[in-house]
């Protein structure tokens, strides 16, 4: 769709040379071109990391059998098993639902990120700005150490959790607004002072309830695992949250686009930008909290993956986003191999590996602020 | 055509602007020029809506500017403001391009037109040659420039900039001055700018407010504003004014210490 609409058919052809003359004086032509080919590169990569992340393991399992095994769940072909029934159970049961949530749950930070680093204007912003992770890591050592959320059955720990998330950016939300505005500033230092008072708070929880191996789960899940993995109610609503998230964003991403300018430009575009912030803030608080619940913090990915899909395919947020979800969702399934496979059978928490990659990474952005101030 | 009335604005306790009241009409560019800290910039934001007055209207062709949608305020008003935007990583076409967004729907996608505007607004202000750069790349001129060119890609009928002559050299300083005077003059734009220098003032705007003391101190044509006696008390400065083929001149000399600060000597 152009903003043309129907034009005359007589017109097209003159309107196509203007067309054309004017892309390339504008130069869109080679951003164009860059961006096809990295998401057509990264949709490759993608399923090549599905497959693999379900392939690799314990027990490796060729691809072509994850192909096999997989279509014949999905569309009942082929119809006859020639694999065993362990293949079957640690490719559709164990495998997958692990690599789906890995490439859900990093796509889902990679676009918080995005948003958020657009939203505050600071390429430091991260989506763990909005306290979440804290209050959800309270949520979870309090269900871990002292059984709350018992009523959820199952599903306790990620109820706890993503109600702890929820009650974390709610106090970030009405501590950083004044006056019915919240600011960029307001919102970076209230999210650290949330953060530091429930990381208190947890700390705390583990010294009263006085037991080691809860302490040991606790930290466990604060450094991440897809362990919890199935194909459950759990998976289900971070895929529609994640999936609604990265739509959203690519639907406001001509107003991300103004907002990342600047507040009075995006005023002078259209875009209110207080009320703009407050549903991206919204979004952004819901989302996190779906995908920290379901996996613990994991960090840096929201942190490092936006800044790498910028370097990729430029500032406009149509395609930072998409690109950023793709290449999220492909760290984190490898991140989460590597957890698995370093020191089989035991498993390391995948927020170790997130972290190791991700802090030299830092530190290069670091020198490089510093070489372009000075 | 704008007009406002009984516009205030207060930051905490400093009363900046009290029941000013004025009109742009179309065709006419209009300077907002007064001392630093006299609300110049307040004003123009109270115009465009980036600030609500507690007091008093905007309209903007007759609408109040208060009901229309955002983006309706923005097909109709395009703002150059003073605002770097440093950080951005997209590209001076891009930047450019976002002047589209006023008129494009949320599903819509820039279209062979927009292009087509967006690409003679960048020839007007002669940065064609940047276009496929980097904005953040750019020097502090070239980027006003970019921003101009952003505004004339709104194709509004009300221009507003704030010092859109700052960072250029002199050479850019007219230019750019004498394509928004072009514009107003012959596409009837309704022109609002704000401006330091007088001598700029006195070449390319019609008429001026001149602001002191938490209101209006003078308005009026330029010739009829931009006089010594007007001037002088609230500048704090000595000007004289020349005329020279046509054109208006001041010169400026600054008082004694004892003209300017007479309370010390007392």
């Amino acid at each position: 769709m152009t903003s043309d609409g129907a034009a005359p058919r007589t017109r097209s052809m003159l309107r196509w040379t203007v067309t054309n003359a004017a892309v390339d004086v504008l130069g869109l032509r080679a951003g164009r071109r860059r961006t096809t080919a990295w998401v057509a590169g990264l949709m490759l990569g993608l399923l090549t990391t599905l497959v693999a992340g379900v392939g690799i393991g314990a027990f490796p399992v060729p691809a072509g059998t994850v192909a096999q095994v997989v279509a014949h769940h999905l569309m009942s072909w082929p119809a006859e098993r020639t694999w065993t029934a362990p293949v079957d159970a640690i490719v559709w049961q164990v495998r997958l639902p692990r690599v789906l949530l890995g490439a859900l749950v990093g796509a889902g930070l990679a676009v918080c990120g995005v948003a958020l680093q657009a939203m505050v204007r600071n390429m430091l912003a991260d989506p763990y700005l909005l306290g979440v992770n804290s209050g959800a890591s309270s949520g979870a050592a309090a269900a871990i150490l002292f059984g709350m959320g018992a009523g959820f059955l199952e599903h306790a720990l990620q109820v706890t959790a993503f109600l702890g998330a929820l009650a974390a950016s709610l106090l970030v939300f009405l501590v950083a607004r004044t006056a019915g505005r919240v600011t960029s500033v307001r919102l970076l230092l209230a999210g650290v002072a949330v953060g530091y008072a429930l990381y208190a708070l947890t700390s705390f929880l583990i010294f009263a309830s006085g037991s080691a191996e809860g302490a040991r789960s606790v930290m466990f899940w604060l450094l991440g695992s897809l362990g919890l993995a199935q194909w459950n109610l759990p998976l289900a609503v971070v895929a529609v949250v994640v999936v609604g998230t990265v739509v959203l964003l690519t639907v406001w991403a001509r107003r991300l686009d103004a907002l990342a300018i600047g507040d009075e430009t995006a005023h002078t575009l259209g875009v209110r930008p207080e009320r703009f912030r407050l549903a991206l803030l919204v979004a952004v608080a819901l989302c996190v909290g779906v995908v920290v619940s379901a996996s613990g913090s994991i960090g840096f990915v929201g942190l490092v993956v936006p800044h790498l899909a910028r370097r990729a395919v430029g500032g406009r947020h149509v395609r930072v986003v998409v690109v950023a979800a793709l290449m999220g969702a492909i760290l984190l399934v490898w991140a989460d191999i590597v957890a698995r496979t370093l020191f089989a059978p035991q498993e390391i928490p995948i927020g170790i590996i997130t972290s190791l990659v991700g802090a030299p990474f830092l530190l290069v952005l670091v020198r490089r602020l510093h070489a372009t101030s000075a | 055509m704008i007009t406002a009335q009984q516009l205030s604005w207060r930051y905490g306790r400093t009363q900046v602007l009290e029941a000013v009241s004025l009109a742009a009409p179309h065709g006419r560019v209009l300077g907002l020029i007064g001392p630093n800290g006299s609300g110049k910039t307040t004003l123009l934001r109270l115009l465009y809506g980036a600030l609500a007055s507690p007091t008093g209207t905007v309209t903007v062709d007759g609408a109040p500017l208060q009901t229309l949608p955002a983006q309706e305020a923005a097909r109709r008003l395009a703002v150059v403001v003073q605002e770097a935007g440093g950080e951005s990583t997209m590209t001076v076409a891009e930047t450019v391009l976002l002047g589209r967004s006023p008129h494009l729907s949320t599903f819509q996608r820039t279209g062979p037109r927009d292009h087509a505007v967006a690409a003679r607004a960048l020839a007007r202000v002669g940065a064609t040659h940047l276009a496929s750069r980097p904005y953040a790349g750019l020097s502090g001129g070239e980027r006003q420039r970019v921003l101009i060119a952003r505004a004339l890609t709104q194709e509004s009928t009300h221009l507003l900039l704030d010092e859109p002559t700052n960072h250029l050299d002199i050479r850019y300083q007219h230019e750019v001055l004498g394509l928004v005077a072009d514009l107003a003059h012959n596409l009837a734009t309704t022109t609002v700018v704000v401006l330091h220098d007088l001598n700029l003032a006195a070449r390319y705007c019609d008429d001026l407010v001149l602001l002191g003391d938490g209101g209006i101190a003078a308005s009026g044509t330029v010739d009829h504003v931009l006089v010594p006696e007007v001037l002088e008390p609230v500048y704090g400065i000595g000007i004289e004014r020349l005329q020279t083929g046509g054109q208006l001149h001041l010169l400026f000399h600054p008082f004694t210490r004892q003209e300017a600060t007479p309370w010390i000597t007392a």
